[in-house]
């Protein structure tokens, strides 16, 4: 709040030359598009792999195009052995989880938008954002170098539970050097975290522009300043665990290695390791991260949302954040429910149930916010729109297995089948990615100075909607027959029946997958041929709409900016921008 | 317009998975233990509140997206009356409640399977899990279990436990197989451990889900109902043959058991 | 395999088959005319060779649904003839020997079996995996002189085809998926026989005097010395001590 001129002259001048402006930039908008870009890549990559594994798991003897060529070993003739299944497996997890769902709606856009809607020329630390980013990156370069080790990529799925991925080679195919890059990738990737989310902490506490109070700030913001709350506590927890994975495999420590194991007839040399030590640590990040994910999109669905309803949020801007932050606290204490059958004391199944039951109050009531804002609304259908929509719906229906799973007695029939799958492809996958689409959408015009193509969009939105659906919420029902996830083939007994559903399944997603395609082609169309985009298309009230489409260097061309008003100032074809002085209308 | 298609697209997509749930087109298979029944209950209450809430959701989804749906422009805004405070209340109210209901009515049935120590009469059974198979012991006549020794464990050999046989009295008699036989509505007490990695020891009809930790022994206890032949499932990813870790349990009266036993002691 | 291991396997069949031609050369009359024949016998009674129940995996049950398969760490036929003994020339080799066998050895995977449970090839020689069986194998090559290897053959595949560089007696071979299915791979250098059912075994070896080494799995090794002239058998016996 005080004083940014003094500041913005301080920060650095206009790069010059490619690699300082486009490669090793520490222009924040550069940044965000660096990682948007990396959001991209690996929701194709991580997409492919999951139409590898759907093929594989409907037609089993069916030779996958391309998968023979990329591993002859795991693959041999395109028909993937049972641990390149796994690895397909573990590598989508790892690269959906990390480095779109993680990475794209918190630091893609975050970083773009974070510093603009506060009103500063930068990020507080251009640098430490610069180094977050290429950590990242070689994070995620050796994640996908895994793929080409004689070893391959690891096969004990994102969650990497010990000691199947701590023992070394002696598992099985899979857990040799891609595990140990696994942990080196994700141990970067939580040192990546942790800077970005200090930067985003401190950037949003001091580089407020004048009139830029708490409750001024918009609700993309207010997410991300609580996620990067959240993130900076939960990473630091991964950071260790990955080393000392790393250490257990290759420095002879016993952290997560009981003693008296034995493997092909042969005792481990190990002693006095904890399993369950390791699901605690992993869980102990692994909650608060679902909703690492979950509220930037919580984020950006509170700040596209009124723009398009023309009228504010219920409740204004203190519900929403309030339950925001109350799902954010109370994520780091719901771990245990992931546990529920790992052995763990079943009276510490009980401490955890009931937290995690609490925490769908601020949930229903985000929810119910986002719901009831409609109400009374004037909506203009842009796909954005569409996209919040799409998102409200899919969260109520990913919600709802919640009241399933955070039971412990209900959850052991239903642990590891394929209902959780659905559960958490619909919260923490789908949810937010189609959060992350209304804020692609919404922000592409400032972000490349381009409007995208709406009809495309729209045919976008509809496919992916009802596809979305009869993925995962058929494999919500499939899993109340008991159909165990995680599996390469289905020859239980049981699970051979379910092979027309499968292929269902299996038909729907590749569909899905098809339908991504339109979009790939609408961001590459209209970032060079779309319309000129208008310095404010949307009529939006917030900071970023008060600047050039895309912002230049600085973000506001020099220009002080005071703001006056909350970001909801909207009512009906009327609204007024935050650093207009003109009377409030909404009363926010 | 647009805002009708989407109140009627999610109205049929509520539809259609309140049919599939209703119907039963995909559910749970026959309950076949004494502790199940609650668990089926409380599976079947969860699915009755979350639904009621799950189509309430959507259907104000749907039914704000069909009325406000078409911008008129000139149409002022109207707020929610009330604000949020009804939301709230309503959130704090309704959910609480299910959560209170769900909390007590779901730790009765947690505490069925986890909370009641085993009968001392219980018929004990040894697991042990190992890549990629399940392993059974039974105390054989002089009910007592051999001591394991993992440093013998040879499966070439078939010594899938570790027993040392020529030095241990209480392994003599032990009997080890690759099925789990047990007798009809008698508790049953077993103790899980495996000797590599994480698995999991699952029969959908018994409602017994739990892992196997390696270090730690686990016991699980239960009664079936039924008697019949059903599948034991690994749950817990444990490396390249997952998929395929499988074994039989089959619940026998209580003579065919004792036959059973006698028949695998034969061919130890 | 791995292309580097396929590198080696190639460059020292080229090397074996380059000193072959040196040789051959010189001892044109004296290569191959010999041979070692003889019985491998067991003193004593053989352990009991417990049954395998193959439950977990119904078709391979179903395929010995008649005759239950039992472990085979010590086979003895009729006349007590011991059986998977491996012969090999130990000491005494000349260079004079054929060139490993450029037809491969098979080992083929069938009711979830290994046949045969004991395969020697000669280093460098060719072996052919092989899964007969409509459910998923493992192969895990437990060997240590040479690169270990675990690799999955999923129904109908392509046989696997694997090599060894170097002698390695022996190497355990076995199938995680299901653990009761387990075999060894010897690779020896030069020539080699197994004995059968009966005990009986046989080696082709150029004339001239060896060591030979007989190996069990069960009982280990023993040796004996032979001299082999050309165009007539010479007999040698092993005994092994039941423990």
């Amino acid at each position: 709040m005080h004083d940014m001129t003094a500041h913005a002259a301080a920060h650095h001048a206009p790069p010059q030359g490619f690699i300082r402006k486009y490669v090793f930039s520490v222009d924040h908008k550069v940044i965000g598009i660096q990682y948007t870009a990396l959001g991209l890549v690996s929701a194709f990559i991580g997409m492919a792999l999951s139409w590898a594994m759907r093929i594989h798991l409907a037609w089993p003897t069916a030779s996958i195009p391309f998968l023979g060529t990329l591993s002859p070993n795991g693959a041999p003739g395109g028909v993937p052995t049972p641990e390149y299944y796994l690895s397909l497996m573990t590598m989508h997890g790892t690269i959906m989880a990390f480095f779109l769902l993680t990475a794209a709606p918190m630091a893609g856009f975050g970083n773009f938008m974070l510093p603009i809607h506060v009103g500063a020329a930068d990020m507080a630390f251009p640098r430490l954002n610069m180094a977050s980013f290429w950590v990242t990156f070689v994070g995620f370069v050796l994640a996908c170098a895994t793929f080409f080790i004689p070893d391959g990529p690891p096969l004990s799925g994102w969650t990497a539970y010990a000691p199947l991925s701590a023992v070394g080679a002696v598992a099985g195919p899979g857990q040799g050097w891609g595990q140990n890059l696994w942990g080196l990738s994700i141990a970067l990737f939580c040192v990546a975290s942790l800077l970005g989310a200090l930067n985003f902490i401190v950037t949003t506490i001091d580089l407020r522009t004048k009139g830029m109070t708490l409750s001024r700030l918009p609700l993309a913001t207010w997410a991300w300043f609580i996620n990067a709350w959240v993130s900076l506590l939960a990473f630091a927890v991964l950071l260790p665990t990955c080393l000392l994975l790393v250490l257990d495999r290759l420095g002879g420590t016993s952290f997560f290695i009981p003693g008296g194991l034995v493997i092909n007839d042969k005792m481990l040399p190990h002693s006095g390791g904890s399993p369950l030590l390791f699901q605690h640590l992993f869980w102990f990040f692994g909650h608060p991260e679902v909703y690492i994910i979950i509220l930037p999109a919580f984020g950006i669905v509170a700040h596209v949302m009124p723009t398009f309803t023309r009228k504010p949020l219920v409740g204004g801007w203190k519900v929403i954040t309030y339950a925001m932050a109350a799902i954010g606290g109370l994520s780091f204490v719901v771990w245990g429910h992931h546990m529920f059958v790992s052995g763990m004391s079943p009276y510490m199944a009980m401490v955890f149930s009931v937290p995690t039951l609490i925490i769908t109050i601020p949930s229903v009531i985000a929810v119910l916010v986002f719901a009831f804002s409609l109400y009374g609304a004037n909506m203009r259908f842009t796909t954005p729109m569409l996209f919040c929509l799409g998102f409200i719906s899919l969260f109520i229906s990913g919600g709802i297995g919640g009241f399933f799973l955070a039971q412990p007695a209900v959850d052991s029939y239903l642990h590891a089948t394929s209902f959780v799958v659905g559960h958490f492809h619909f919260t923490m996958g789908l949810s937010a990615v189609f959060a992350a689409f209304a804020g692609f959408y919404y922000w592409f015009p400032k972000m490349w100075g381009r409007m995208m193509n709406e009809t495309l969009g729209k045919i976008h939105f509809w496919l992916s909607f009802v596809l979305v659906y009869c993925v995962f919420m058929t494999l919500h029902l499939m899993g109340l027959t008991g159909s165990v996830r995680r599996y390469s083939q289905f020859v239980a007994d049981f699970m051979v029946p379910l092979t027309p559903t499968n292929r269902f399944i299996t038909i729907a997603a590749l569909l899905l997958g098809a339908t991504q395609f339109i979009f790939f082609y609408n961001v590459i169309w209209s970032r060079f041929k779309g319309p000129k985009a208008a310095d404010n298309p949307w009529q939006a009230t917030t900071l970023e709409w008060d600047t050039t489409s895309p912002p230049p260097f600085d973000n506001f061309g020099g220009r002080q900016m005071t703001v006056y008003h909350g970001p909801m100032e909207y009512d009906g074809d009327a609204f007024v921008m935050q650093t207009s002085t003109e009377k409030s209308i909404a009363g926010t | 317009m647009p805002g009708k298609v989407f109140a009627v697209v999610v109205v049929i997509i509520t539809l259609a998975i309140g049919y599939c749930v209703v119907a039963h087109v995909w559910w749970m298979p026959v309950d076949i233990s004494v502790h199940g029944p609650n668990i089926d209950h409380q599976i079947e209450e969860t699915v009755f509140g979350a639904g009621i809430l799950f189509i309430a959701g959507q259907l104000v989804l749907a039914a704000f997206s069909f009325l406000y749906g078409d911008s008129k422009g000139a149409r002022k805004m109207k707020s929610f009356p009330g604000g949020a405070k009804p939301l709230i209340i309503f959130a704090f109210v309704v959910v609480g409640i299910e959560i209170l209901v769900l909390s007590f009515v779901g730790s009765k049935a947690w505490g069925s399977v986890y909370f009641t120590p085993p009968d001392p009469n219980s018929v004990r059974v040894d697991v042990q899990a190992g890549q990629f198979a399940f392993y059974f012991r039974y105390p054989g006549s002089d009910g007592k279990f051999g001591p394991l020794h993992p440093e013998l464990i040879n499966e070439g050999s078939q010594n899938f436990f570790g027993l040392d046989t020529d030095h241990d009295a209480d392994s003599k008699d032990d009997i080890v197989t690759a099925e789990l036989a047990i007798p009809v509505n008698k508790p049953v007490l077993l103790t899980l451990h495996s000797k590599d990695m994480g698995h999991s020891f699952d029969v959908r009809e018994l409602r017994v889900q739990q892992d196997f930790v390696p270090g730690i022994v686990i016991p699980i206890h239960f009664t079936a109902t039924q008697t019949g032949k059903f599948e034991i499932v690994c749950t817990q990813l444990c490396g390249l043959g997952h998929y395929n870790m499988k074994a039989y349990l089959e619940v026998m009266s209580q003579p065919d058991f004792d036959n059973w036993v006698k028949q695998q002691a034969a061919m130890q | 395999m791995k292309v580097g291991r396929k590198v080696v396997a190639l460059t020292s069949a080229l090397l074996i088959f380059a000193f072959g031609l040196l040789y051959s050369g010189r001892t044109v009359s004296a290569a191959s005319t010999g041979q070692v024949t003889g019985t491998v016998k067991l003193d004593g009674t053989a352990p009991h060779q417990k049954p395998i129940d193959m439950g977990k995996e119904p078709i391979c049950a179903a395929v010995h649904k008649d005759k239950p398969v039992t472990t085979e760490n010590v086979v003895v036929g009729a006349n007590g003839g011991l059986a998977n003994v491996v012969v090999y020339i130990s000491q005494g080799l000349t260079g004079n020997e054929a060139a490993a066998p450029s037809q491969p050895v098979q080992l083929e995977q069938k009711g979830c079996q290994y046949l045969p449970h004991v395969v020697v090839v000669d280093a460098g020689q060719h072996l052919k995996i092989v899964n007969a069986d409509q459910t998923s194998h493992n192969i895990y090559a437990q060997a240590t002189k040479n690169p270990p290897w675990n690799k999955s053959q999923p129904p109908g595949a392509q046989p696997l085809d694997a090599s060894w560089t170097n002698e390695e007696i022996a190497i355990p071979v076995k199938c995680n998926v299901h653990p009761w299915m387990h075999a060894y791979v010897v690779v020896v250098k030069g020539p080699y026989g197994v004995s059968d059912d009966s005990g009986s075994f046989k080696l082709d070896v150029p004339p001239g005097t060896y060591t030979l080494t007989a190996w069990h799995e069960t009982y280990g090794t023993q040796t004996q010395n032979v001299t082999v002239a050309a165009g007539k058998p010479a007999a040698v016996n092993f005994t092994f001590k039941a423990k």
